[in-house]
């Protein structure tokens, strides 16, 4: 599948393409295929959204995990930080990424 | 330390306004990203893995405590509580919000800082020895020079948009502390007998050397510039770079391309023409502007060598062994009797090399104002310095400086890591390097072998850009995208001092776990041949590779 991805142009923020707003989230992606160009324009110029490109991810336990490492650190936080990160209560989380 | 005039004051003010109304205008969709990220860059802020990422320039790694604290505020106001010191003397701040952005300048410009020329293909900050004006073994203060220089190249119209990013680092000790044969343009000011049997000063001039996926060590292209001509001397030296730097491949851009391909014979000719050319063209500030200068870097007023504390420390503090080992290791000999430079070490075991929190600055900050003379340093090495502490203040710095998680013994140990933010906040970096110095730290912390192993740089870079300097690292280590998984090239032999060298990369790569391994038997095989006194780059230089490939490979 691809997701886009974007940074929120406000506060610079990770966030990802829900179908219908930007989420913080990466599970929370869908698949773009075939639209993606449409929505990164779309969203652009709205200013919804800052620099949106669209990555490769897999299904994995039914939510998508970016295909490449620079993208799950993206949609994490910095795993040498991981107060910092979306789920600072999970101390496995850090496997998810590499 | 030098304090704005009213030019300085201005100058910044009207940035911080003209970034408030690019940013406001950028957030209103009147500017698109293609043309609002010039002006970001141009402001020092990024766009990161993350967040916007802003870098705040300190000049020549000088800071007072009110500078240091307004840091800790911004950390804590507008960021997550924490700073990421850097190695060319900068501080980087890693979860910025673009609408914070014309406040925070505005902020930093209340206590005289700013971000500007932090990025972008300009000249950026001015870097320096950390010891300068403490160290006993300069020939004078290289900081006004700094200054100076800082001045000039500071929205200098002509080299706002130069091929490529410029760096430029001035020492005045032979020892260097600032790898200043691996910048663009390395200044070593030097003293030589006139004809009169006094002495004079003078510039050495080294240009065209770099980290970055061409390391190159820059060769001296002239031995003495008077001080007097400093300034129009790397006017010269621009000149020509602009001139004849690649705009075409921002690959071979940079000035260390052009003085290998010219020469660098032929790239001084064309620099001394030039030189000739402009000493009437009144380049070189007025001499009265330099004596102004100097008059900010005056010595404080050291007390007496043999008088004592005034902190309240008990005297036994003295001879607690972890007090003992401090001082042995992180302080650093001083011109004054009675002082010592005190280096704060921000490498904890397992810690990330350069963060501090907002907390660990304010102590700092009181640290400097209480028993520094109100001065603190970033060393290239990302640590911190507090250049001027009596000797008889030491306990009570250590005390405090220990109850902060500030007082590792480890100056230029293999615990005193160099490494870029690497893949965990770069959106450059192709393998993360925090990780790897966290347990390259613990395993010789485990290992008990890092005292032993006595003077071993360890530099770790997350790309070919080099920011961690690993091709300048006793040991260094360079990560890697292979096929999306991480892996770790190592290299021995390199050195930022002033035995410069670029260090080479033993063979083929190794995992996240194995780079540590393979850093562990490379301090093996140099505990197992080292003689008497010879550091871990002595028996490299020695011995060579060979024996380092065997034991890695076979």
């Amino acid at each position: 599948m691809r997701i886009l991805t974007g940074n929120d142009l406000k506060t610079g923020a990770v966030t990802w393409w829900t179908g219908s707003d930007w989420s913080l989230h990466v599970e929370d992606a869908i698949d773009v295929t075939g639209k993606e160009d449409e929505i990164a324009r779309r969203e652009e110029s709205a200013r919804r959204v800052n620099v949106p490109y669209v990555i490769d991810a897999e299904l994995e336990g039914g939510s998508p995990r970016p295909a490449h490492i620079k993208d799950r650190v993206r949609a994490l936080g910095p795993t040498v930080r991981p107060d910092l990160t979306l789920k600072p209560a999970d101390p496995d989380i850090g496997k998810w990424v590499i | 330390m030098y304090r704005y005039d009213t030019y300085d004051q201005a100058m910044v003010d009207a940035r911080v306004e003209e970034f408030r109304d690019q940013c406001r205008r950028r957030l209103e969709g009147k500017l698109t990203e293609d043309q609002f990220k010039p002006l970001r860059l141009m402001n020092g802020l990024y766009l990161q893995l993350h967040a916007y990422m802003l870098r705040v320039a300190v000049p020549y790694g000088t800071l007072s405590g009110d500078q240091m604290r307004a840091l800790a505020d911004i950390a804590e106001k507008y960021d997550r509580g924490y700073g990421h010191f850097t190695t060319r003397q900068n501080i980087q701040y890693n979860w910025i919000k673009l609408e914070d952005a014309g406040d925070i300048l505005a902020d930093l410009a209340s206590v005289e800082m700013h971000a500007i020329q932090t990025s972008g293909n300009c000249i950026r900050n001015i870097s320096s020895d950390h010891f300068a004006g403490a160290a006993a073994d300069e020939v004078v203060d290289p900081r006004p020079y700094a200054e100076l220089l800082r001045q000039w190249s500071s929205f200098h119209p002509e080299f706002a948009y130069l091929p490529r990013k410029f760096k430029i680092a001035v020492i005045a000790s032979k020892t260097d502390r600032a790898a200043m044969k691996l910048h663009d343009i390395g200044i070593r000011i030097v003293e030589r007998a006139n004809e009169d049997g006094g002495a004079e000063l003078g510039a050495s001039f080294y240009v065209g050397g770099g980290m970055g996926r061409t390391p190159m060590i820059a060769p001296c292209i002239n031995e003495f510039v008077p001080l007097d001509r400093l300034i129009t001397y790397a006017e010269a030296c621009l000149r020509v770079y602009n001139r004849h730097g690649r705009r075409d491949n921002k690959y071979k851009a940079r000035i260390k391309i052009l003085v290998h391909e010219l020469g660098a014979e032929e790239y001084t000719r064309q620099v001394e023409a030039e030189y000739a050319h402009l000493l009437d063209q009144g380049v070189e500030p007025p001499f009265a502007e330099l004596e102004r200068i100097r008059t900010f870097f005056a010595d404080p007023e050291f007390r007496a060598a043999e008088e004592a504390s005034a902190s309240g420390e008990p005297a036994e503090t003295a001879s607690e062994p972890a007090f003992r080992r401090w001082v042995q290791r992180n302080t650093n000999p001083h011109k004054a009797p009675g002082y010592v430079s005190a280096v704060i070490s921000l490498k904890p075991v397992g810690g990330i090399p350069g963060d501090a929190t907002a907390e660990q600055m304010r102590l700092m900050a009181d640290l400097a104002e209480r028993y520094g003379f109100d001065e603190l340093r970033v060393m290239h090495t990302q640590n911190i310095v507090l250049p001027h502490v009596h000797k008889s203040d030491l306990p009570a710095v250590w005390r405090a400086l220990d109850g902060a998680g500030l007082s590792t013994p480890n100056l230029d140990q293999i615990g005193d890591i160099i490494a870029c933010p690497g893949l965990d906040y770069c959106s450059l970096a192709n393998a993360r390097s925090i990780p790897v110095a966290q347990k390259i730290s613990e395993r010789f912390e485990a290992s008990g072998k890092g005292e032993a192993l006595g003077e071993l740089k360890l530099k770790i870079s997350g790309c070919i850009n080099a920011c961690g300097h690993h091709h300048a690292g006793h040991i260094g280590i360079l990560g890697v995208d292979r096929k999306g998984v991480e892996n770790y090239q190592l290299s021995l032999g390199g050195s930022e001092a002033e035995d410069t060298a670029l260090a080479k990369i033993t063979g083929p790569g190794f995992s996240e776990d194995g780079i540590v391994d393979a850093v562990e038997t490379a301090a093996d095989v140099y505990l197992r041949e080292r003689t008497e006194g010879e550091r871990f780059l002595d028996t490299y230089r020695r011995i060579g590779m060979t024996p380092f490939k065997e034991a890695l490979y076979d």
